[in-house]
């Protein structure tokens, strides 16, 4: 399967098993979505559970924050993870807080799934990755798979989860991994170990990392489209660096990241959003409270630039197999 | 280079633009008369079948229905011919939420508690709306419907521990005072933002219609409030789905310090919003408890047989100041609660009573008696679980409860840094 399938998969598997749960959004219903994660799941549970719905996010949000307190469990889509904005307030100041300001009367177990993330020449409002906007509110989850895999694993917990999710999908990669060159076609990910997924339910709890390669040399954190970025890296310059796919930001499997930092004694983080007040930054403050001690060189940060996504320079944009190797071979100077 | 600011460009014989900003008619200290005040006779307004098509009433959005008339009477087809002892239970009602917000507003003065906000002037939109609901449906209010909880039958303690966010309050001091959550008595979490209670109000009615359910949802926000883009959301999902749903607006005149004139009343209705989306308008005098009780109960049968949704404007006037934070002499004439031309919505019910011989001035006064006893009872009470003036009464660990299901690591962490921070100040924490 590649990622989309296991996305759609891991919805029909949880919409079987559980009426409550509803998908919704901007083309979703008839035609199955843009990139056609919810393909054939109108036809198959009825008009009810699966519907297109007005281009309003803020509407979307708020209709599902509400069929979530009658005893729904949406899941909304927004098209695009830029167009996520003008939902905000009721994710930020609805869905996030309905548990703590309603002394737990009622909660919004809704999971916003929502393509984020650039390299298909989207512009910048098809390209952004607004992660770092989540993980500072109090009050909501962040998921993003790398694979196809985890992809269903994560969607299921997270569908299941009774806490809002905000579920990020890495569009660059729906199709197939990729080594971060922009002129070479992303890989088919039936030869990829985490495009073997089983078609029936299983979960991937949410709040742990991944080791997707273990290594002495470095820790390099990262999550979606980064994790292939980096193991090309890798895989490249030969160097034995830790590969960690965080997974889901909030809540951060920290515990995996400290053993792991403290056995390379060095740690690079690699991320797609811009750079400042980044998920990155939230990442090198922790390994430095923590792993202090272990380091044997400054926390190194590869991340997308402090501009909008540009267009047709998005390659420079993008951090690719260049700017991290340049980053690995400074952080492995001393 | 852009071009200068302050700079006219001629062209023509054009007269220069020139930009309107909406002024209200009287500011402090100006006498006030509200003889344009377009005020139909009661009884005048038709009253359309609940299954006809919007279009065929928008005439009903631009005006108003009204039901008691000059003389006291319940007229016309709104009628809702309520039984005496269902008038006598609203009028109950409509009292003490009055006085439950005289005694609260003292409270906050007395500095007991940080903030209150009255409806005093506005209590039949909320009371009237809760008689003619099922108590089944469910409420997605603002922050001025607390009258929908009394005659719900809330108990006032309940309300006042959160008022006070003392022991006894089940939200552990997490809201603002009056943003309730009742649950039980169908009450949705109230939030600080303005209108976002209108777009989850379509999402339960869509729920409930989805699941073959009977019970429809309601929504209150203010006139001021219809300008934020949740009112629009909510309006085209609900007219695009059908959604049995009641949006409630209370134009009561005034927006903290903006007039009505700040969003759109100068040039329509804010019943005539629903024109434009093909829903059910209805314009009621919000201080006529009849027209409100005989419009929501007619929204009600209209969504409850699939009929749709329905938009009820109550035309109404804040008589008090916008919150126990404001002081509307600043901004309005003093002389506008007054001269209000659609009078007290208690004092009609209560001659309306009086004058079809189920009611009496002695009754009356017994009952106000009454009502203030019972609230002050409940006052006791409350301030038996603490009030917010004295400290803070929550557990100091309660702060982290309730951001998620369960608590992740880094919660864990601060509040154990929390605690220990508050251990080593040597301060009691019951004492700040
Ligand atoms: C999104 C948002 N913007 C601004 C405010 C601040 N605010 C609180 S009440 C209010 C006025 C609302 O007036 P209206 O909707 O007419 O209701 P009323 O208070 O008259 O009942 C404002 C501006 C807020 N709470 N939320």
């Amino acid at each position: 399967m590649n990622m989309i399938q296991a996305i759609n998969s891991a919805m029909d598997v949880t919409m079987a098993r559980d009426p409550a749960i509803v998908v919704m959004g901007e083309d979703v219903g008839y035609f199955g979505g843009v990139f056609r994660a919810t393909a054939g799941l109108q036809k198959k549970y009825g008009k009810t559970r699966v519907f297109d719905t007005p281009i309003t996010e803020c509407g979307i949000i708020g209709v599902a924050v509400g069929m979530s307190a009658y005893g729904l469990r949406p899941v909304p889509e927004i098209q695009f993870a830029d167009y996520i904005y003008p939902a905000l307030d009721q994710l930020v100041s609805e869905a996030a807080r309905l548990r703590y300001r309603s002394g737990g009367e009622f909660t919004a177990p809704l999971t916003v799934r929502s393509p984020f993330g650039g390299g298909i020449f989207g512009g910048q409002t098809h390209s952004q990755s607004p992660e770092g906007i989540f993980t500072h509110v109090s009050g909501v989850k962040t998921v993003i798979p790398s694979t196809p895999y985890d992809a269903k694993g994560l969607l299921i917990a997270a569908i299941e989860d009774n806490d809002p999710v905000i579920f990020f999908e890495p569009k660059r990669i729906y199709n197939g991994p990729f080594n971060g060159h922009w002129d070479r076609p992303a890989e088919n990910w039936s030869k990829h170990p985490g495009g073997e997924v089983p078609t029936g339910y299983y979960k991937i709890p949410l709040g742990k990392a991944n080791v997707v390669r273990a290594g002495e040399a470095v820790t390099m954190l990262a999550y979606g489209t980064m994790v292939h970025v980096c193991a090309q890296v890798v895989a490249d310059t030969g160097v034995d660096a830790e590969i960690v796919d965080l997974r889901t930001l909030v809540p951060l499997d920290i515990a995996t990241i400290e053993a792991s930092v403290r056995k390379t004694g060095r740690c690079m983080i690699v991320h797609e959003a811009t750079r400042t007040s980044g998920f990155g930054a939230e990442l090198a403050a922790l390994v430095q409270e923590r792993c202090f001690y272990h380091l044997e060189a400054p926390v190194e940060r590869v991340t997308g630039f402090d501009t909008p996504y540009p267009h047709s320079l998005e390659w420079a944009y993008f951090p690719g197999p260049v700017r991290i190797g340049q980053a690995l071979k400074k952080i492995l100077k001393d | 280079m852009g071009e200068e600011p302050g700079i006219v460009h001629p062209r023509g014989n054009l007269p220069p633009l020139s930009l309107h900003v909406p002024e209200p008619k009287f500011r402090p200290g100006d006498a006030v008369d509200f003889a344009d005040v377009a005020i139909p006779p009661a009884g005048a307004a038709r009253r359309p079948d609940t299954a006809d098509a919007a279009r065929d009433f928008t005439d009903l959005a631009y005006s108003m229905v009204r039901v008691l008339d000059e003389n006291h009477q319940a007229v016309g087809a709104w009628n809702p011919r309520l039984s005496p002892d269902t008038l006598r239970r609203m009028l109950r009602h409509m009292a003490t939420v009055r006085a439950f917000d005289e005694r609260m507003f003292r409270a906050q003065r007395q500095g007991k508690t940080s903030f209150y906000m009255k409806s005093l002037g506005e209590e039949a939109v909320a009371v009237a709306a809760a008689h003619a609901l099922d108590a089944e449906d469910m409420c997605f209010p603002s922050y001025r419907q607390q009258g929908l909880l009394i005659a719900r039958g809330c108990p006032m303690v309940d309300m006042m521990n959160q008022i006070y966010s003392n022991t006894g309050d089940k939200l552990q001091g997490k809201q603002l005072p009056i943003m309730y959550s009742e649950k039980r008595f169908g009450f949705f979490s109230i939030s600080g933002n303005l209108t976002t209670q209108y777009p989850q109000a379509v999402g339960w009615a869509m729920a409930s219609a989805s699941k073959s359910d009977t019970r429809i949802a309601a929504t209150w926000c203010g006139e001021g409030s219809t300008a934020e883009g949740d009112f629009h959301s909510a309006l085209t999902f609900a007219t695009v789905y059908r959604a049995p749903v009641i949006f409630n607006v209370v134009n009561n005149q005034w927006a903290i310090s903006s007039f009505s004139g700040f969003a759109g009343a100068e040039a329509t209705t804010f019943a005539a919003r629903a024109v434009g989306y093909g829903i059910a308008g209805l314009r009621v005098d919000g201080n006529d408890a009849l027209a409100v009780y005989a419009a929501t109960a007619w929204a009600a049968e209209r969504a409850r047989t699939n009929g749709g949704p329905t938009l009820i404007e109550h035309f109404t006037y804040r008589t008090e100041g916008h919150s126990t934070s404001d002081d509307p002499t600043q901004y309005r004439s003093a002389g506008e609660p007054n001269a209000w031309p659609l009078g007290d919505p208690i004092r009609r019910l209560k001659d309306h009573l009086v004058v079809i011989g189920e009611w009496d001035e002695a009754r009356q006064a017994d009952m106000d008696r009454e009502v203030a006893e019972e609230v002050k009872a409940a006052q006791k009470e409350a301030e038996k679980n603490g009030v917010l003036g004295h400290g803070l009464r929550q557990p100091l660990d309660s702060l982290f409860d309730g951001v998620f299901e369960e608590m992740p690591w880094h919660l864990r962490e601060q509040r154990q840094m929390m605690i220990d921070e508050e251990t080593a100040s040597g301060r009691p924490w019951d004492r700040k």
